[in-house]
């Protein structure tokens, strides 16, 4: 029983990092992934060793504690690579009413926002910008999917790789 | 006979009077209507379709096909109203029907028709189509209705929609809603990838019209209630706002200059206003533009999400949603902004609300335990029905008589995609509305006149 339930569970954290592809948590799994070769303060730096992305939960915007490490960690690399701006998307999964999900990727766009400013990141370096439910980047049937979707994305503005 | 249709209508050119019109509509010959034996009631939900004939329009020599086709877009209106049932042309006894003379009324008793339509249409010698129709009450013997008119011959849809509506207007009592279009998002490519763009069709999915070219994310447009205008949102600038676009011209124009993302436009009843939202942080409040004066008038002021207003028609009052409360639920305040009243207080969350255009209640979409409704309640949030119900069912819109809602349906999965569907305001008669590729957002517009 155990077993089993450790085996759904790895082919569920599989599914999710196929559908992220390149995003934080798949990398870190593996240690000698991309990581290694990526060039500090670029772009794929920040996607790769910071995670460009936190999640929330069904209508919510609450940054919960792994968030807050993601973005605390975001202020930091913004801290030493001054030279960019960011916008925060904000995004809702497709489990929701058109406009209403627009303001709501707007509250998570702003809520992300909110907590790099808390941690130092210049407000005037960020811009906010939200899609509602119409960018998902999951698009399964089921809340492994949608849970991806209800997100916040910083994007490093003029960003090189 | 001919000498029998006294008052002849005009269908005026499309093009050169934009979306003009009817210019003197026909009148009933028929001089006492009261007597007609044939008649629907439509106070009740799940009528019985009356029984109609519709013999194709005669062509008097020319161009039978058009005339047959016309005959078809009228069958098809009346079928898909759910208030009538056309009749199988295999039944009919009486062949060769002429709009000039009396029907044999045994003949279409017995193939049990309870209305008969007779027509023809012509191209005259100046290029112009000449289309006369009569509507018979099969068992008074009667005349009920007969109606002349002149057109272009691109015209010849939008002429079947008039007579449909002609059709439907004298047999319920209630003005008719097929000589109108339907404003929407077209949906293409792969979900996480969607290419969306405006476009407009007819009622009945005929003669789909692209009006942006997919380069910028286009959302929730409306139709004006009283110009060839249609509001809606667009990420096509440096922050998402509200548009106004002319589908005649092609004009467009951005909806005042607010420092933020704007959305859920509607115009006001009289076409002069826009409602709107205006996302300010974390909270969405609801603004109105006067589109002549550009005056802005700031109408809530909560740290909540306040979104899709939308007017009563006597543009009194705006019912809107708003989680102010801790989840979405309809509001109704005075249209001057000010203490809003919740009227939704079923289990579940309730958005989208829209007025309807006769005022007696309000449409909205309803989220409950993983299902999304549609549904209907009265201004006071008293006699809630559910209308359809499933995966996922969004954004009603009203016809211009009232009596049916657009809206769209999703499917689930990465292959999953919008579709356009009616319901009956009873609830019943659901049908889908063809389009050629995934379709959402829909709007209709007024009756064209």
């Amino acid at each position: 029983m155990f077993k089993r339930e450790n085996a759904v569970q790895g082919a569920r954290w599989i599914a999710i990092c196929f559908a992220v592809l390149f995003a934080a948590a798949c990398a870190q799994t593996k240690p000698d992934g991309l990581a290694g070769n990526v060039k500090p303060g670029t772009g794929q730096d920040f996607v790769v060793n910071v995670g460009d992305r936190v999640f929330f939960e069904e209508d919510q915007s609450v940054i919960n504690a792994q968030a807050q490490a993601t973005l605390a960690n975001q202020a930091k690399w913004l801290g030493r690579y001054s030279q960019y701006t960011i916008t925060v998307e904000g995004h809702a999964d497709e489990r929701g009413t058109r406009q209403y999900n627009i303001a709501l990727g707007a509250r998570r766009a702003q809520a992300a926002r909110d907590y790099l400013v808390s941690q130092g990141v210049n407000a005037s370096r960020i811009k906010t910008i939200s899609y509602g439910k119409e960018r998902p980047v999951a698009v399964c049937n089921d809340n492994s999917c949608w849970s991806q979707n209800r997100r916040a994305v910083t994007v490093l503005n003029n960003a090189t790789n | 006979m001919r000498g029998i249709l006294k008052k002849l209508s005009v269908l005026a050119d499309r093009k050169s009077v934009g979306l003009a019109v009817l210019m003197a509509l026909a009148t009933v010959i028929v001089p006492r209507p009261a007597s007609a034996l044939v008649e629907i009631d439509i106070t009740q939900g799940n009528i019985e379709p009356l029984p109609i004939a519709l013999p194709s329009f005669s062509a008097d020599g020319g161009d039978s096909k058009l005339a047959a086709d016309m005959t078809s877009v009228i069958a098809a209106d009346l079928k898909r109203s759910g208030l009538f049932n056309p009749l199988d042309p295999a039944s009919f006894i009486q062949k060769n029907m002429s709009v000039n003379s009396t029907p044999r009324f045994g003949d279409w008793r017995q193939i049990s028709a309870q209305a008969l339509v007779t027509g023809t249409v012509i191209k005259q010698a100046d290029g112009r189509l000449r289309a006369e129709f009569r509507l018979w009450d099969v068992f008074a013997q009667e005349q009920m209705l007969g109606q002349q008119f002149y057109t272009t011959p691109e015209n010849w849809r939008r002429l079947a929609h008039i007579i449909s509506d002609a059709i439907y207007e004298r047999l319920t009592g209630e003005k008719g809603y097929f000589d109108t279009r339907i404003v929407f998002v077209d949906e293409t490519g792969p979900k996480d990838k969607r290419i969306k763009r405006l476009a407009i069709m007819d009622q009945d999915g005929a003669n789909v019209r692209y009006l942006t070219r997919g380069d910028d994310l286009v959302l929730t447009p409306r139709f004006s209630p009283t110009s060839q205008e249609v509001t809606y949102m667009s990420y096509g600038g440096a922050d998402p706002s509200v548009y106004l676009l002319n589908i005649e011209t092609g004009q467009r124009e951005i909806v005042g200059n607010f420092p933020g993302m704007t959305f859920a436009p509607r115009f006001s009843p009289d076409g002069q206003s826009v409602v709107m939202s205006l996302q300010q942080g974390g909270n969405a409040n609801i603004f109105k533009m006067d589109l002549r004066s550009r005056q802005t008038t700031r109408l809530t002021n909560s740290a909540a999400i306040d979104t899709s207003p939308s007017f009563s028609p006597d543009a009194r009052q705006i019912v809107f949603e708003s989680d102010r409360g801790g989840s979405q639920q309809l509001y109704v305040m005075n249209a001057g902004g000010g203490e809003a009243t919740r009227i939704s207080f079923g289990p579940g969350r309730y958005s989208t609300p829209v007025w309807s255009p006769r005022g007696d209640l309000i449409a909205f979409t309803k989220q409950h335990q993983g299902r999304f409704m549609i549904g209907v309640m009265r201004p006071d949030g008293k006699g809630e029905r559910i209308l359809t119900e499933g995966y996922h069912n969004e954004g009603p819109a009203w016809s211009p008589n009232g009596r049916v809602l657009v809206f769209f349906r999703d499917t689930p999965g990465a292959n999953g995609g919008p579709q356009v569907w009616t319901v009956d305001l009873t609830g019943y008669n659901e049908q889908r509305v063809e389009t050629p590729a995934f379709a959402s957002d829909p709007s209709w517009s007024p009756l064209i006149d």
